[in-house]
């Protein structure tokens, strides 16, 4: 293919051999809109990679075609090895899916769903019971094995999605939002699982909209906006590219004024949203002397993150 | 093709075994129900239709209204749920199923729905004498045939479905009509010559003409050409909903 980037140099060599995906000039229209605008990446074994961006930004549609699931309208796109879509039956024997929306079988139990999704692929017999039982116990779900769908936690559906995607054994797993709606507890759980399966040296395309968790998790991202890529690189090469190291967010009586007459001079960059001011600056100690002397002013002093990327490339308006 | 879509079939099946089978024993109470009221009270009345017992001319005409009823049911609101409400279909998709095997599974399946419904009928029919011989179980295949037909027509219809109010259309406009010019009830000399070609394009006219020589014990004519209208019907359906369905689940 002729758009294949250089390979990131923060994978070693072995990985550098190994593309998973890659895609060049993908574009999907719906009616008048694009939802995919002509985008190029790569995906390499064993790394972690994060595709985010606002709502409608084309991350579940780039998912699809990634899949199969629906035709590009322009582009050329490897996966596992094959074109698609024309190889993408064979290509989906060794993919594992987490769709955004949960679409678990609500007539059956835990283990039926895993047994009826396991048939898809030609999966049955004694492998299959042992099969299952390990995938219980990585979902943390033995106790629910009987149980019905209805009667499961908005986390333990999620999870027992994830333990459906891995019951072919999959080279590469597409997670579109696996922890949306998930409480603390049952993200930490999800993040723990992910990572054992990066331990096995399986590939993950995962989109989420926590920040923190594409930090934790992506080995790379990209960002995209509108069905076009803003950037694309490790989370910490993201933050140094474009942000300061240092981040005050600063509110209370009389900011707007403050910031006005002293503030600015003492960062590279300030931005106004609603009531407060976000300042960023390389060298914080002559903004926090200032503000030591304006005790009325509140203030949180923070390391520059991933969101402040994200806002920053993406703008701070509200996506509808 | 393979038999990949089997396990989709299976998939049905074991939602069917789970929760309908133990209500198995209700598919003999409406059958018995019709034969009783109608076969004997309206009998009663009409005597003898082309030389037979009006309830046992009567008891094959609703083995095939049954297969007919029993497959567009499945193959509109059960098959429209795992379509559009529980995106079952999309779950196959995203393992190495394509949706010429979801259709064909979809199909077979109501078919055997059609068995499922029929067979109960064909016994009460027996059991009241309305049945002549053991040749009736040849029957049977023919529901499966009936089932494919109408299974594949109401596919079709799901996958321009937007919601459950639009099958409506479908029973007013094509499957009553059929119900009732297709020679269940009444054989078709007595209606209009239009009425009668009409139906003779259509597949359940075909159905009851091999069903009933077949309960009744007798003589059979054309079982080829017979056969070969629902067959025709369900091949141009299958090809029709497979066009339909993936524009909508694939685009
Ligand atoms: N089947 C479809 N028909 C018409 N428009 C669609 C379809 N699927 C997606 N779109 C449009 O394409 C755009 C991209 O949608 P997509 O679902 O890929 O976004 P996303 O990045 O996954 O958003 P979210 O974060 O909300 O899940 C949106 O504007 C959406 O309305
Ligand atoms: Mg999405």
């Amino acid at each position: 293919m002729g758009c294949v980037e250089r390979p990131p140099r923060s994978l070693n060599n072995n990985m550098i051999m190994d593309v998973v995906v890659e895609a060049c000039g993908l574009t999907k229209h719906y009616g008048a809109q694009t939802a995919v605008g002509g985008i190029d990446f790569s995906v390499y074994r064993g790394e972690c990679f994060g595709l985010l961006g606002p709502n409608g930004a084309g991350k579940t549609t780039t998912l699809r075609m990634l899949m199969g699931a629906t035709p590009p309208d322009a582009g050329e796109l490897r996966v596992l090895g094959h074109a698609i879509p024309q190889q993408a039956r064979e290509m989906r024997a060794r993919l594992g899916v987490v769709p955004q929306q949960d679409n678990l079988d609500p007539d059956f139990t835990v283990v039926e769903n895993l047994i009826t999704y396991a048939s898809y692929f030609g999966l049955r017999g004694p492998q299959l019971s042992r099969r299952i039982d390990d995938l219980l116990a990585f979902a943390a779900l033995e106790a629910k094995a009987g149980a019905g769908i209805g009667t499961l936690s908005g986390g333990m559906k999620r999870r027992l999605t994830l333990a459906r995607a891995l019951i072919n054994d999959p080279d590469l797993l597409i997670l579109d939002e696996p922890t949306t709606g998930l409480d603390p507890q049952a993200r930490q759980l999800i993040w723990q699982r992910l990572r054992a399966l990066l331990g096995q040296d399986k590939t993950l395309i995962l989109t989420t909209h926590y920040m923190e968790e594409a930090e934790r998790l992506c080995d790379r991202l990209m960002i995209i906006d509108n069905g076009r890529v803003l950037v694309t690189g490790s989370p910490a090469e993201l933050i140094r590219q474009h942000i300061e190291p240092h981040v005050v967010e600063i509110h209370g009586p009389g900011v707007d004024a403050w910031y006005d007459g002293i503030g600015h001079a003492l960062v590279r960059r300030g931005e106004r949203v609603g009531e407060t001011v976000f300042c960023y600056t390389v060298d914080d100690r002559p903004l926090l002397d200032a503000l030591s002397r304006r005790p009325e002013l509140r203030f949180m002093h923070r390391h520059a993150n991933l969101e402040d990327v994200f806002l920053k490339l993406t703008g701070k308006e509200l996506r509808e | 093709m393979t038999s990949r879509w089997l396990p989709v079939w299976r998939r049905n099946l074991r939602v069917w075994r789970k929760l309908s089978a133990p209500a198995l024993i209700g598919n003999f109470g409406e059958p018995l129900l019709y034969l009783l009221a109608l076969g004997y009270g309206l009998g009663g009345f009409v005597g003898e239709v082309k030389g037979l017992p009006y309830v046992v001319f009567l008891a094959s005409g609703i083995v095939c209204a049954s297969a007919m009823n029993t497959a567009t049911f499945e193959g509109l609101y059960s098959a429209y749920t795992r379509m559009a409400v529980q995106n079952t279909w999309g779950g196959m998709l995203a393992a190495p199923l394509a949706i010429e095997d979801i259709i064909l599974g979809e199909i077979v399946w109501t078919a055997t729905k059609s068995l499922i419904s029929a067979a109960p009928i064909l016994i009460v029919a027996a059991l009241l004498g309305a049945v002549h011989d053991w040749q009736a179980l040849w029957v049977l295949p023919v529901v499966f045939v009936t089932g494919l037909c109408f299974g594949a027509m109401a596919l079709v219809v799901t996958a321009l479905a937007k919601s459950y109010d639009f099958f409506i259309y479908y029973f007013t406009l094509v499957i009553t009509p059929l119900f009732l010019v297709s020679g269940v009830f009444f054989p078709l000399e007595g209606v209009p010559r239009a009425v009668q070609i009409g139906a003779q394009l259509l597949p359940l006219s075909h159905a009851v003409e091999i069903v009933r020589p077949l309960m009744t014990g007798q003589p059979l004519h054309d079982v080829l050409s017979h056969l070969l209208v629902p067959l025709l019907y369900a091949s141009a359906a299958f090809w029709l909903a497979t066009v339909l369905l993936r524009r909508r689940l694939m685009s």
